[in-house]
């Protein structure tokens, strides 16, 4: 499971982070975040050595979301080092997102 | 390798229409739903006012959810993953999803359904995610009391147009022509709109923004001039395309690209492969269209399960 990060807890937990950390933005009302929660949830549970996985509640977190102009969700950000490393938008299968994450898990 | 009667791939009304008549007639439907879109382009919607048998309305992913249940309840399984092949071979076709299981099965149902067309202008890539949308539903919200263009003529143009208006500060929709595709319900209820204004005759020639979108180019379709429009958000609404990626080459395609099926039938050229909903109708597609076009596909498939030869199936033992 990947846990939620707030605004409050956003610089620590992601921001600050050792390891790569991906970022599922997300909200209650969107029905493709439902169809990609528990895939991500898989990748985390999956790759929980090299990559953080947490989930930001753009309705409840919109300083966040707006920080970094999320306009679209589903949207997955993975930060390193405290920047954004890729973002991928809208929902996708699991092969394609393990594609697109290949140099964080790999 | 599981063998299956039926399999149905894609789950909007025409799939799970299909899954809840092969599953009452004892085929034991498998549904291969879509890992993310399971349910279809209704999971997007919100209210639907014109499906019979719901006078207030229902919303359109709840509508989905109780396809989902009636089938299933009747014996149908539902899978949330991709197809990735699909082998054609008439009594036993392979299918092999994209998280590796692998199916036989004796009739095949397409309900691939459409995907949304794309304007086709340089930055709408780039900036789709980032001011650039095909989802009202998903994404209006992020666009409180901005400017919000709206690129389309048609009922899903006119529904964007209005539910946009509940967080925009101002809606412009965009349209080729001064006339509209979609029905005189919605074109009245999105004239009503205080916040809904028409740029007609009209249609989008640039794409602005690096970061994020901070506007278009609009050119007149009959005088040729051009005009700035400083909007931060884009939704396109301009119809959809048939998704027959998975089949266009063994299968025979109408000339405007949606699957060729027999008569009113949901035969395709392919023995044992039916089609229904959206990937076979250019005109209708609604719910309910579908809905019934999935029935029929199902009662197609039964028919032909019921009269189908052994030697069929020897030969698809054969090759094993």
């Amino acid at each position: 499971m990947s846990k939620e990060v707030t605004d409050a807890t956003f610089d620590a937990e992601v921001l600050k982070s050792d390891k790569p950390v991906l970022v599922d933005f997300w909200a209650p009302w969107c029905g493709p975040c439902r169809m990609v929660s528990p895939i991500v949830d898989e990748i985390a549970d999956e790759n929980a050595d090299k990559l953080n996985v947490v989930k930001v509640n753009t309705d409840e977190n919109m300083e966040t979301a707006a920080a970094y102009g999320i306009t679209s969700i589903p949207a997955l950000y993975v930060f390193k080092d405290g920047e954004v490393a890729k973002t991928i938008i809208g929902a996708r299968p699991k092969p394609a997102l393990l594609q697109e994450l290949q140099e964080f898990i790999g | 390798m599981t063998e299956r009667q039926v399999v149905i791939i894609g789950s909007g009304p025409a799939g799970y229409t299909a899954a809840i008549y092969a599953a009452r007639a004892n085929l034991a439907p498998l549904v291969i739903a879509g890992s993310v879109t399971a349910g279809g382009e209704l999971m997007n919607t919100t209210d639907v006012e014109n499906f019979p048998g719901f006078p207030e309305g229902i919303q359109g992913p709840e509508l989905m959810e109780n396809m989902r249940a009636q089938a299933e309840r009747f014996g149908a399984e539902v899978l949330y993953d991709d197809v990735a092949e699909l082998r054609m071979n008439p009594g036993a076709h392979g299918i092999t999803t994209a998280l590796g299981a692998e199916y036989t099965a004796r009739s095949v149902i397409l309900s691939t359904g459409s995907a949304y067309r794309e304007l086709g202008l340089p930055r709408e890539k780039e900036l789709s995610g980032h001011g650039v949308s095909w989802c009202a539903t998903c994404d209006g919200f992020f666009f409180k009391d901005q400017h919000i263009a709206v690129v389309g003529g048609g009922d899903s143009a006119m529904e964007e147009a209005t539910f946009l208006t509940r967080f925009a500060s101002k809606v412009t929709l965009i349209h080729r022509r001064q006339d509209f595709r979609a029905s005189q319900t919605m074109i009245d209820r999105a004239k009503a709109d205080p916040k809904l204004e028409f740029l007609l005759d009209s249609e989008v020639a640039e794409i602005h923004g690096t970061d994020s979108l901070t506007g278009l180019t609009v050119r007149n379709t009959t005088t040729g001039e051009t005009s700035e429009l400083p909007v931060t958000g884009m939704f396109v609404a301009i119809g959809s395309d048939p998704r027959t990626d998975l089949v266009k080459d063994e299968l025979t395609l109408r000339e405007d690209g949606y699957l060729a099926v027999e008569g009113r039938s949901s035969r395709t050229n392919v023995e044992g492969i039916f089609a229904a909903g959206d990937v076979i109708d250019p005109v209708y597609r609604q719910a309910i269209t579908a809905a019934g076009s999935g029935c029929v596909a199902a009662t197609d498939a039964e028919h032909y399960l019921a009269n189908l030869k052994e030697p069929a199936l020897q030969v698809s033992l054969s090759k094993e």
